[in-house]
């Protein structure tokens, strides 16, 4: 089995080998070919620009991989500016030994996301380290992109307004729930497939339709109440969430209950919340609904003066209770 | 058509049912004599009545005192630095459960020495202590067993599997501890506020209802071993309320799909097999308690990582602060916001007590909501007791 060794990331014909056998026929383009220390971009207007690294255990899961994570992540991180995904940097950290079938099927994943929103990876950089030095593989990409959202309605985790609507675009937790029970230690089975991917056509269908987005983001690590206290402590509102309105699946639900953890701690890759006038909910629902991964959006809670900076969940029978930041590791309670 | 588990829990937390209970306690809470305070005893159930926020549908001569059964608040530092010590050791493997790993010992945690490259692991389940001993066997695998009854007999199975397969790199440092000596000496104080328990859920399956027969004789409170979910809970307290305005006190059984008066004799004699108790066990708060922990039986003392380790481990007790109160706030007599070093110096990030350690503390949970004046539009008003 053909497997990636230190001369791969020396710079030598063995790097070169790599990088045209592999990244260049998955990614290739007029601006990465030209193979030039800097890639030249022309880009009009504000731009968004940010990075991003992942690593997780494992590297392959239900749903995606680690290179389907790297591309939605980034992608995922400019779209919630309201921008539109230009150009990617994509940079890998191998550990010698790791499987060329494996790095084949990450690098063809991450081209085929990449595909989905019409960004293209435009300069990148391989190394390969000594076994034990990384685990397996690391990937950092940063993104470009054109901001599209009108200047009055940029989304910020500042811009929450009194008697907002709170709407997820679907379920929550499941990529989170996904890679805990994908732990070997864990041995859980399940169908359940990771909610990995890239938002760009819901947000872009979003500013099309003339929708608002007061705030917008994605909940990835700390989950819904991670995103949620942000919000709130950064307006400086209060964000009360109805209990029962928040679409759980019974798989994650379940992974929760045997493990004493809370959905709303686990973390998402294509699950997004935004903050958008109560008049305006309806047209954000139905625009996230005509796709796929946001059939089951839905109004969670809304924004109101009750006590700024707190999150506030709204039990059915009438009971309150503050939605707390997560903190630490997850870790399971002992019994 | 198969079992989801949804449908274990689904009933059990109906808002309508939750709603239907609550009247029904306002009802029968006018015709208490004087407030009840209920200590719920385990920590699982401080953890339900705070989630679901429980108190705010119930009447205001209704209070909760939370009790000691928190196995991770209860750990004296003394015993949490032993585990650091352990881990410390060359070629050691120190494993123990969830929480137990971030509570800090006199001037560290297990997760700070994990950081510092200390192979310290948190197991999902116990039993996966067998496997990395057998993994390593050029390293001494050591099982920092914490818990009441519930995690007691999954110890005594590792136990039991690992002298089947002949593992010599596996043992054991126990700090399991039982409910009853722990809130008797809560009880027999005399100034001792607690009107009624809610017993323990896991801790029945595997002790049965009558362990507390005595302690409702003794200190004429209604007990009610109750289940974990809101509808249980509350179900429980209407049954406490109707014991006390009866003037009875019974042991009741809440829980009667899982809990019998019995328990679980199969894993009674496991743990009978392997454990005996132990003279005394120091507990963080509430200090020395005869006969409320268990130790190895002297037969597997080449097991037993406090007899294998002694040369490296100080027995000397660690107190917690002096002006620390969580004694009284366990018996019912002060709550968090008395104790002068409640938010100053003493927080959950710097615990200095036993309940702001972990979230099912008292102090914990006041610190987190101190800030907060809830609740607003409570379908079910709290009623005055006429």
């Amino acid at each position: 089995m053909k497997r990636v060794e230190l001369s791969h990331g020396g710079g030598g014909v063995e790097s070169q080998q790599l990088i045209q056998n592999l990244f260049y026929r998955a990614f290739g383009n007029e601006i990465l070919l030209k193979a030039e220390d800097a890639a030249v971009l022309a880009i009009e207007g504000q731009v968004a620009f940010t990075t991003d690294s992942f690593t997780v255990s494992p590297l392959f899961f239900q749903g995606g991989n680690i290179g389907k994570l790297a591309v939605a992540g980034t992608v995922n991180d400019l779209a919630m500016m309201g921008a539109k995904p230009l150009y990617l940097s994509c940079a890998f950290m191998i550990e010698e030994g790791f499987l060329w079938s494996e790095l084949e099927t990450i690098v063809f994943s991450m081209a085929a996301e990449l595909k989905k929103c019409g960004t293209k990876v435009v300069c990148g950089d391989t190394k390969v380290v000594p076994k034990g030095a990384v685990d397996q593989l690391f990937i950092n990409t940063s993104g470009i992109g054109q901001i599209i959202a009108p200047l009055h309605a940029f989304p910020s985790g500042q811009g929450l307004k009194k008697d907002d609507a709170i709407i997820v675009s679907g379920d929550i937790g499941r990529h989170g729930a996904v890679i805990l029970a994908a732990r070997e230690s864990l041995n859980l089975q399940s169908d359940l497939q990771s909610d990995c991917e890239v938002l760009w056509p819901a947000i872009q269908a979003l500013f099309n339709a003339g929708v608002d987005c007061h705030a917008l983001r994605d909940a990835t690590r700390g989950g819904l109440s991670a995103l949620l206290n942000e919000w709130a402590s950064s307006s400086q509102v209060c964000i009360e969430i109805d209990e029962d309105n928040i679409p759980i699946d019974d798989a994650v639900q379940g992974l929760c209950e045997l493990l004493g953890f809370d959905a709303l701690d686990f973390a998402n890759e294509g699950t997004f919340v935004l903050s958008v006038s109560a008049k305006q909910a309806d047209l954000a629902l139905q625009t996230l609904q005509q796709f796929t991964f946001c059939q089951n959006a839905t109004v969670i809670g809304r924004v109101s003066d009750f006590q700024a900076g707190l999150v506030i969940l709204q039990s059915p029978w009438g009971s309150q209770r503050v939605l707390e930041w997560p903190k630490g590791e997850l870790l399971p309670r002992i019994c | 058509m198969s079992l989801r588990l949804k449908d274990l829990y689904q009933g059990f937390r109906d808002p309508q049912t939750i709603q239907a209970l609550a009247k029904q306690i306002h009802s029968t809470a006018q015709k208490l004599r004087e407030p009840l305070a209920i200590m719920e005893v385990c920590g699982g159930h401080t953890h339900t009545i705070m989630k679901y926020g429980l108190s705010q549908v119930l009447p205001s001569n209704i209070d909760f005192i939370h009790g000691p059964g928190c196995p991770v608040c209860i750990m004296p530092k003394e015993r949490i630095d032993q585990a650091i010590t352990l881990a410390q050791m060359d070629n050691s493997i120190l494993l123990t459960l969830g929480d137990m790993i971030r509570v800090p010992g006199s001037k560290s945690s297990l997760a700070k020495e994990r950081a510092k490259g200390f192979d310290i692991r948190a197991l999902y389940s116990p039993l996966d202590a067998l496997k990395i001993a057998q993994e390593n066997p050029d390293k001494n695998v050591i099982f920092f067993a914490i818990g009441f009854e519930t995690t007691t007999p999954m110890t005594a199975a590792i136990l039991e599997q690992s002298l089947a397969l002949g593992l010599q790199n596996l043992f054991f440092h126990i700090n399991h501890v039982l409910v009853s000596p722990a809130v008797h000496a809560i009880m027999q104080d005399d100034s001792c506020k607690i009107t009624a328990l809610i017993g323990p859920s896991h801790v029945s399956v595997i002790s049965g209802a009558k362990i507390y027969q005595p302690l409702a004789e003794e200190f004429q409170v209604p007990i009610v071993v109750s289940g974990f979910e809101p509808v249980d809970v509350m179900q429980s307290i209407l049954l406490i309320v109707k014991q006390v305005v009866a003037d009875q006190h019974r042991v009741e059984i809440q829980y009667s799909r899982a809990v019998t008066v019995e328990g679980n004799h199969k894993a009674q004699q496991l743990i009978e097999r392997y454990l005996e108790l132990r003279d005394h066990f120091r507990w963080r708060g509430l200090g020395d308690i005869p006969l409320s922990g268990l130790q190895l039986k002297p037969q597997f003392s080449a097991l037993d990582a406090e007899k294998v380790f002694a040369e490296y481990l100080s027995d000397e007790p660690i107190d917690d602060h002096k002006r620390c109160i969580c004694g009284d706030i366990l018996r019912g007599h002060a709550k968090p916001k008395a104790c002068n070093l409640f938010g100053k110096g003493c927080d959950p990030t710097r615990p200095l007590g036993s309940c702001m350690v972990s979230s099912e503390g008292a102090c914990h949970a006041y610190y987190k909501y101190a800030q907060v004046i809830l609740p607003r539009d409570i379908t079910v008003q709290k009623s005055q007791p006429s």
